[in-house]
């Protein structure tokens, strides 16, 4: 995982509630590796119609929202499946965090665990954030995770974030490391080389 | 202090705790398909072996092909190779597989609890969301994605915050023609597609007590649609009969010793939870949805929403799904027409849900292209043992072998662009299918009756029998 360092951005706004995973990524992409890259399928069905042209009313696709790096999302964005893929694909084409209301636990999960930041902030303030991001923002967002802030113009939120994620995510670590260095507990919790749960 | 189910399982499995973290949760059984190969990935990229290759267990589904049920049946050579992935990632790592071909082969949430790898008081994770079926035999089960797979496969464990808890009771009697679906249904209906997001759910009351194990697993498998990653129902008499005997159950004294210990597992009667729900089946008509989100269902009796007449918030998704399905306003839902049946998937694959399908089938001709493909093989050489097979097939349904097939068509079994399939399966979200798909949730019953009427039915009224 790369080190989550704070920016500035602009964000692009899909305030729909419920955005599924066979949205996000459609099953038919899930063939690929993590190396092909998911850029082109984030989205595919709705940035692209049946000839493959680009869909210019969808969001991302307007000028003024291409290159965004934060995705302002409804509630329970990312609900659905466990495929990591919803998760790869929006860090390929340049996704770096996405606020919303709420998000499918899984996907929030998948997220921390490759650094796609999820903000999760009252639809009261995604609301104030969707104002400041329509018609371009040309960068005028800042994350800092560190800080625990999200701020655009004079207007600053703060979320919360597990202090353990948010200490992988600034480090660039990965969770498996800092576990196997708790294998004596792992070990201990086996109390030999049977079924634990048969035990 | 009283406890739950989920927190006497949780408390159990707790190798270490963290302010920070959370918990160190043990994994007793790791089950893994296809999607598994990005998870071995991972772990060949840090040069870490598989910890547990023995509490890790293997099958074939995404994936299969339903027709040639082969390795080599897999038409794309990508898809084929992740197939292939999983064949040597496994015999690499002395993982066994049910892979394409073993008897033991399916869907990997139907052979969980078919071969008893599954059991009261273990924790069970899955790189699939859908996972929480489990939960139905009193198993904390829970889906993850491939970094979390890899973090299991190194270390047997995975850390996680503990959720708060809800438990939906269910009282009343089901009325014939409905089943555990129309329950499921209901319920994500009523409390939406995150009413439980955050939550662990556990299924209680005497309706949960009269069912099946094979009902309580289509219960609990929808359980993340209405947000929650865990659904439990807690282990008894019913449970016990149907694990006694399963391949991978403990057997001889040892049995007599884990039954007393599933026996203490139900929450305490004082237990308390975050949020305490209700629900009366007794007036439960056979469900159907409408839209593009499990909790778009409504019964078969009822009219499809007027986007004009919900919840202001709700208007602009209600009018896409509306345009999405092709459908108008205030229609009748006896009224839409289909173009395609599939009865299969982990909710509703068993030989149970088959045999409702086959009853209802039984003496009638299919009138659209209708789809059966069995959860697992053990359920396909039951059914053909039981001449399933041939109702379905001199109905004119396509007797297919086991996997996922339709439910997600990662297979290539798909529908085209603007058909309407009546399907069996969890999602019926846009393009599921295939690109233009119009999927309705249903029961095994109601897509059997579809596929011979064309229409909805109140399948009550074909079928008899109090249950």
């Amino acid at each position: 995982m790369q080190r989550f360092e704070s920016f500035c951005g602009s964000a692009a706004p899909l305030p729909r509630d419920n955005i599924d995973t066979d949205q996000i990524v459609p099953a038919r992409f899930l063939a690929r590796r993590r190396a092909d890259g998911l850029e082109a399928a984030l989205f595919h069905d709705q940035r692209f119609d049946k000839t493959g042209t680009l869909v210019e009313s969808f969001a991302l696709n307007r000028p003024e929202h291409r290159g965004a790096q934060i995705l302002l999302a409804g509630n329970n964005f990312g609900c659905g499946s466990s495929r990591e893929h919803a998760v790869y694909a929006l860090l390929d084409y340049g996704f770096r965090a996405v606020v919303a209301p709420s998000f499918g636990a899984i996907f929030f999960q998948n997220s921390l665990l490759n650094g796609l930041l999820p903000i999760v902030l009252p639809q009261r303030d995604v609301n104030v954030l969707l104002v400041a991001a329509a018609g371009g923002t040309a960068n005028s967002f800042y994350i800092s995770l560190e800080r625990q802030t999200i701020t655009t113009g004079a207007t600053s939120f703060t979320f919360d974030i597990d202090p353990f994620r948010k200490e992988c995510m600034l480090l660039g670590l990965d969770d498996i490391d800092f576990t196997l260095r708790q294998l004596d507990a792992i070990i201990a919790y086996e109390g030999g080389s049977g079924d634990p749960s048969l035990s | 202090m009283p406890r739950s189910l989920f927190d006497k399982i949780w408390s159990q499995h707790d190798v270490l705790s963290r302010p920070d973290a959370g918990t160190l949760l043990y994994i007793d059984r790791h089950l893994i398909h296809e999607g598994s190969r990005r998870g071995f990935d991972i772990l060949r990229d840090k040069g870490l072996s598989v910890r547990r290759p023995d509490l890790t267990f293997a099958t074939a589904d995404h994936y299969v092909p339903t027709r040639a049920h082969a390795t080599q049946g897999v038409p794309d050579a990508d898809k084929r190779g992740i197939v292939e992935a999983l064949e040597g990632n496994t015999k690499a790592a002395g993982v066994q597989l049910f892979g394409i071909g073993h008897r033991q082969q399916g869907i990997v949430h139907v052979i969980g609890p078919e071969l008893g790898l599954t059991l009261p008081g273990t924790t069970v994770v899955c790189g699939d969301s859908h996972t929480a079926t489990h939960g139905a035999l009193g198993a904390l089960a829970f889906g993850i994605g491939a970094s979390e797979v890899a973090h299991v496969l190194a270390t047997q464990t995975l850390w996680q915050h503990k959720p708060k808890a809800m438990r939906i009771t269910i009282s009343g009697r089901l009325r014939p023609g409905t089943s555990a679906k129309d329950i499921i249904l209901a319920i994500i209906a009523r409390i939406g597609m995150s009413g439980a997001s955050g939550y662990v759910v556990e299924y209680a009351g005497p309706v949960v007590d009269r069912l099946s194990i094979e009902q309580r697993l289509t219960l609990c498998n929808m359980s993340i649609e209405a947000g929650a990653k865990f659904g439990l129902i807690a282990p008894d008499d019913t449970t016990i009969a149907y694990l006694a005997g399963r391949p991978f159950a403990p057997t001889g004294d040892d049995w007599d010793r884990y039954v007393a210990r599933w026996r203490k597992l139900a929450s305490d009667p004082d237990a308390v939870f975050d949020r305490d729900l209700a629900i009366d089946i007794s007036d439960l008509r056979p469900m159907i949805t409408w839209g593009t989100s499990p909790e778009d269902a409504i019964q078969v009796d009822g009219c499809v929403p007027d986007p004009d007449h919900v919840d202001a918030k709700a208007r602009d998704r209600a009018r896409a799904a509306l345009d999405y399905m092709g459908l108008s306003a205030g229609m009748r839902v006896t009224d839409i027409a289909f173009d395609r049946v599939f009865i299969g998937s982990c909710t509703n694959g068993r030989i149970s849900d088959l045999r409702e399908a086959a009853r209802v089938i039984d003496g009638r001709k299919a009138i659209l292209p209708a789809l059966v493909v069995p959860g697992s093989t053990e359920v396909k050489t039951q059914a053909e043992a039981e001449g399933l097979d041939r109702i379905f097939t001199s109905a004119g349904f396509e007797w297919r072998s086991s996997g996922c097939s339709m439910c997600v068509g990662m297979n290539g079994d798909l529908a085209t662009s603007g058909e309407r399939c009546a399907s069996t399966s969890n999602r019926n979200f846009v393009g599921r299918q295939g690109v233009g798909v119009r999927t309705h949730l249903m029961s095994p019953a109601m897509a059997a009756a579809i596929a011979v009427f064309g229409k909805p039915v109140d399948v009550s009224q074909i079928v008899d029998g109090d249950r």
